[in-house]
């Protein structure tokens, strides 16, 4: 007798259409999976065999072989157990054959039959609708993730329950596509005192999406500072809501109890990732933590404690924001289009810039570190600020603003830049034009200033950019501390 | 040609010239030595040589012990510049901000009056001095302690460019000469030998910058030193030269004074309001924050006005501080 259940593999972000064959025959007993499986997938076998047993099923006699089709992709992962469980007990006639055919099946084993969640469903959910399948068994932790792209969710505990269903005995719970509560807020504002050009400069940075790198001596606030960014930022539309939340499902980091990621993402790796950590590989690609602060901040802590490789990677996001992870099999594409935050110090002592301390660094170890961060990567930071160490009665000064008005400014700006991009008037091109030659600013300097200047007329309130505009975008110029 | 023989002799036995000018080994070299075809290869790379005898060799230099038997130069400076009035600053490498701002401040401000900047091309203090003079568009004299033809350190071969397209790089080692450890000092004697005064910016206790200054007193020129914080092993050096009497620098006029000149007064420059209010905070130097929340007027037109001050060249920032540039 032969089966067929329908799961998804994902290729990026991608769910490709695998379909399960379970043919059941033969006197000899027997179990083969065939079809470019990977080990987890082969190791499905023991899941299988006993999460059958325990649903009470029998385990059919003869030779059972599955395949999985198309056989030219590669499978990998545990999320076909449910699948090709289903389809064994519809080739051994204890479920029926045509009702498993209309459904997407997804989810993991346990050896006691419990289903277990897997990553990438929303992702799953999304190619079952495009392949008009309407309604998808799965985990019923992930049936909110599922119900978030317009499939019908059948969410079971339990292998039992879905041959229940499957069976006709069971009618599903409707699953309604609700989010829960939002993550924790981002910590706010307020507890930063003094730091006005940093908070200034957050403010911006908020507005026009420009990458913000903060360097100075440790201990002044800058990673406290950073870390703040997403609390002023807005939160996602749909669009945008669900294009995180795609690539957050296909990493396995949704929160079951809001699947839908609402607020801008946050993602701070550890100095210590690898290229491939940050803008995503592996064997079997994975989004990195690039393509994972999609839409969102990724902090880079002590930036020029990374590998260079790693922050070379990540040029190519921070202009086209995508990553393009090529492999022998294929090219996948994960979006990348995040606001990059990064901190330093000025040296590798840590003392520079701080006049409680003489730096002991050689000038060749200046130079070594100053040589870690090229060119072009410095370029693209649109904004840079100086965080010197804050005197004694800065600390004990008054709480500095929240974060909520913060915000508000930061979303109608954002409004007033979505309707129009203020033009510079005479006197701000007579002024950038001077700083080009005095101070001097590169072409590309150039035009960074000018972002700003827009970000800071349109926070102003102003159709166009004046020359103190223009000023004020020119004070975030990278000093010649870290360009030296 | 005596001379440029005995120059080309040093570089190619890697010795101090003076010790050999009567050896056996040099008349020997001498004799081989076909001075024309040495000068045609030299000017083929663009150097040029002025040999101690030539009348256009700085008389300053030519009095001190041990002068070098000529120069070579580099860039399309005329020799008279070395001739004309010189103040030399030297001092760290390592040196801090604020040895930083004050080396630019008098590399632009001794430049604008009209003498001619000499120092040692270096980071930290020697460059940022050549980079002073530039910006004032003044002539400033570079002294290499290796072969003529090299940049050392590289990182400033830029640096070394733009000085040569006004004014001239001079060394009194050949092409193809290796910076050594020992040549360093004895290019400082060149320094201190081409300039009237010499200022030590901000030197640690056993600084090359002490050693040109101990070549100046020799030489009975003049000897300056900037004041640093008694706390700063940084300014240990220049603090230490104050002790024994050298005249402490408070501003660029005293070194003016010294050569009996004034300090040209930049043109008036026309800033706004909420500048010039910030202009005055500025008595100490303060970080951004500290000035944002000096002027009552919000970090936007706080910044704004910085930048302008900036621009102005009224005020300078070094790691997040602010500081006046004296102008």
């Amino acid at each position: 007798m032969l089966a067929r259940a329908v799961t998804h593999a994902l290729v990026g972000l991608d769910a490709r259409r695998v379909e399960v064959e379970a043919h059941v025959g033969g006197q000899i007993p027997g179990f083969t999976i065939v079809g470019l499986a990977d080990r987890a997938v082969t190791e499905a076998k023991e899941r299988v065999r006993s999460g059958v047993r325990c649903a009470e099923c029998d385990w059919p006699r003869g030779r059972i072989t599955v395949n999985l089709a198309p056989a030219a992709l590669r499978k990998e992962g545990s999320a076909f157990d449910l699948a090709i469980a289903l389809a064994i007990l519809a080739a051994s006639g204890q479920v029926p054959r045509d009702k498993l055919d209309r459904h997407a099946v997804h989810g993991e084993l346990a050896l006691d039959g419990r289903v277990r969640p897997v990553s990438g469903v929303f992702a799953v959910a999304e190619g079952a609708k495009r392949a008009k399948m309407p309604r998808i068994i799965c985990a019923a932790r992930s049936a909110h993730e599922a119900a978030l792209a317009g499939v019908e969710p059948v969410p079971v505990w339990h292998l039992a329950e879905a041959v229940a269903y499957l069976r006709g005995e069971l009618e599903p719970e409707a699953v309604p596509a609700r989010n829960g509560r939002p993550p924790p807020a981002a910590p706010d504002l307020q507890d930063v005192r003094g730091q006005e050009r940093a908070r200034r400069a957050l403010e911006l940075a908020a507005t026009g999406g420009h990458n913000l790198l903060l360097a100075g001596p440790p201990g002044t606030g800058k990673t406290m500072l950073a870390r703040r960014l997403p609390g002023l930022l807005p939160a996602l539309r749909d669009g945008a809501a669900l294009e995180v939340t795609r690539i957050h499902s296909v990493a396995g980091i949704l929160r079951p109890e809001q699947p839908l990621v609402t607020t801008p993402p946050f993602r701070a790796p550890h100095h210590s990732a690898s290229a491939a950590a940050i803008v995503g590989g592996g064997r079997g690609p994975r989004p990195g933590e690039a393509s994972l602060a999609h839409r969102g901040v990724l902090l880079l802590d002590e930036l020029p404690e990374f590998v260079r490789p790693a922050l070379e990677a990540l040029r190519q996001p921070l202009e086209d924001g995508v990553i393009s992870v090529a492999r022998a099999e294929a090219t996948v594409l994960y979006p990348a289009r995040f606001q990059l935050v990064g901190t330093m110090n000025l040296c590798p002592c840590g003392a520079r810039g701080d006049p409680l301390l003489a730096c002991s660094c050689t000038p060749q170890r200046l130079t070594a570190y100053a040589n870690k961060l090229s060119r072009a990567l410095l370029d693209r930071f649109d904004l840079v600020v100086l965080v010197p160490r804050p005197r004694a009665h800065d600390l004990a000064g008054p709480a500095g603003e929240a974060s909520k008005p913060v915000r508000e400014r930061v979303a109608a700006a954002r409004e007033r830049l979505e309707q129009s991009v203020p033009t510079r008037d005479e006197e701000a091109d007579a002024l950038l034009t001077r700083a080009v030659e005095s101070l001097p600013l590169s072409g590309r300097g150039r035009a960074r200033v000018a972002r700003v200047a827009a970000t800071i007329a349109a926070l102003a309130d102003s159709g166009v950019a004046r020359s103190e505009h223009v000023a004020e975008a020119l004070s975030y110029r990278a000093p010649r501390e870290l360009t030296a | 040609m005596n001379e440029l023989a005995l120059a080309a002799f040093a570089a190619e036995r890697g010795v101090h010239a003076r010790l050999e000018e009567r050896s056996a080994r040099f008349a020997a070299f001498r004799k081989a030595f076909d001075g024309a075809r040495y000068l045609a290869a030299l000017e083929r790379r663009g150097f040029r040589w002025l040999a101690r005898s030539d009348l256009r060799f700085p008389p300053l230099l030519r009095t001190i012990h041990d002068a070098p038997s000529g120069l070579f130069l580099r860039g399309s400076g005329d020799p008279d510049v070395l001739a004309r009035p010189a103040v030399a600053i030297v001092g760290a490498r390592a040196c801090s901000g604020y040895g930083t701002q004050v080396a630019r401040m008098l590399g632009r401000e001794l430049a604008a009056a009209g003498l001619v900047v000499v120092s040692g091309l270096a980071r930290g203090v020697d460059g940022e001095a050549h980079r002073g003079a530039l910006d004032a568009g003044g002539a400033t004299v570079a002294v290499l302690g290796c072969g003529i033809d090299r940049d050392y350190p590289a990182a400033h071969a830029e640096l070394a460019r733009r000085i040569g397209d006004t004014a001239l790089v001079v060394s009194e080692y050949a092409p193809g000469v290796e910076p050594a450890p020992w040549r360093f000092p004895a290019r400082n004697r060149i320094i201190a030998g081409l300039a009237q005064a010499t200022v030590v910016v901000e030197a640690r206790e056993r600084s090359g910058a002490l050693i040109t200054a101990d070549f100046a007193l020799e030489e009975g020129r003049e000897v300056l030193a900037c004041p640093g914080e008694i706390t700063s092993s940084l300014s240990a050096g220049s603090n230490a030269l104050l002790r024994v009497g050298a005249t402490p620098l408070t501003s660029a006029a005293d070194v003016l004074e010294v050569f009996g000149l004034h300090a040209v007064d930049g043109a008036e420059v026309d800033v706004s309001a909420t500048a010039q209010a910030l202009l005055a905070e500025l008595d100490a130097p303060l970080t951004g924050d500290e000035l944002v929340r000096a002027s009552g007027v919000g970090a936007a037109a706080a910044l704004a006005a910085l930048s302008e001050l900036e621009l102005a060249g009224l005020v300078s920032s070094s790691a997040g501080v602010f500081r006046r540039t004296g102008r």
